[in-house]
């Protein structure tokens, strides 16, 4: 397993550098990995990553769809929050595995 | 995983109206938009159903020549028992049940998901003609009626590929 020091912090990822370990996840952690992907993280951003850590902490798979009934944002929104391919951005600043969903 | 060449583009052709087909482009055209993949999807002949305002949420699955169908428990559906009344419409509805699950949403929603990420959705001219539809019977998220070679123009570039179903 790989490792990597995020704002002085060691924490272990995979070899996609997605986190292993969520508890290990800071606010202050997350704008770092933010500035690896080009994204400045707003409350907006912190938001949805709370939607995305407590699901993926209660078990839920997660989904494009699943943000569009999340309440907080839309999916559109979500879109221009984390360009390209927001999924897989949006789970690995928050700190949780890549996602396994299709959909 | 960065790989040395990407793929840039997927242009999907739609055309066949059972749920199961119309399903397999919608999931492989919002998979593609979910990963920042330019996508078009175009719909021709059959496969229009899953674009028609009126039809796209209430599409079937075949009953009858469909060697694949299986009941619950795994037994071949035989062909007679699908010409049964209501037998289409319950399959296609215990299918949809099944998709739900999944978190598959329904034709329509699927719709919103991939036009909101940037995905193209097109109708195909000549099957238009040939229903004799316009516009005004497609959903909102069709951003026009295009010939093949209009599709082709869409669909070119490097790293661009086409996909049939």
């Amino acid at each position: 397993m790989a490792q990597k020091i995020y704002a002085g912090v060691t924490v272990d990822v995979n070899e996609e550098g997605y986190f292993t370990n969520p508890s290990q996840w800071t606010k202050e952690i997350a704008l770092e990995i933010a500035k690896e992907v080009g994204i400045v993280l707003t409350d907006k951003h912190f938001a949805i990553m709370e939607f995305l850590r407590n699901r993926y902490n209660s078990g839920d798979a997660l989904s494009v769809r699943s943000i569009n009934h999340s309440g907080v944002i839309d999916v559109k929104t979500f879109y221009q929050l984390f360009p390209g391919a927001p999924l897989k951005k949006a789970t690995k600043i928050a700190g949780i595995p890549k996602p396994a969903s299709c959909v | 995983m960065e790989k040395l060449n990407p793929i840039k583009k997927v242009n999907i052709i739609c055309s066949k109206g059972a749920i199961e087909d119309v399903y397999a482009a919608l999931i492989m055209g919002n998979g593609a938009v979910m990963e920042g993949i330019e996508t078009n999807i175009f719909f021709t002949f059959f496969g229009l159903d899953a674009i028609i305002k009126k039809r796209m949420d209430k599409l079937h699955t075949a009953v009858v020549g469909n060697p694949a169908l299986r009941l619950p428990g795994g037994l071949r559906m035989p062909t007679l028992l699908g010409i049964i009344p209501g037998m289409e419409s319950f399959t296609s509805w215990m299918m949809k049940g099944q998709m739900e699950k999944l978190d598959v949403p329904p034709v329509s929603e699927f719709f919103d998901l991939i036009t909101a990420g940037g995905g193209k959705v097109y109708a195909c001219k000549m099957s238009v003609d040939m229903f004799k539809m316009t516009m005004d019977d497609f959903c909102e998220h069709v951003s026009g009626i295009i010939t093949v070679g209009e599709f082709y123009e869409h669909a070119a570039g490097e790293g661009s590929h086409i996909i049939f179903t």
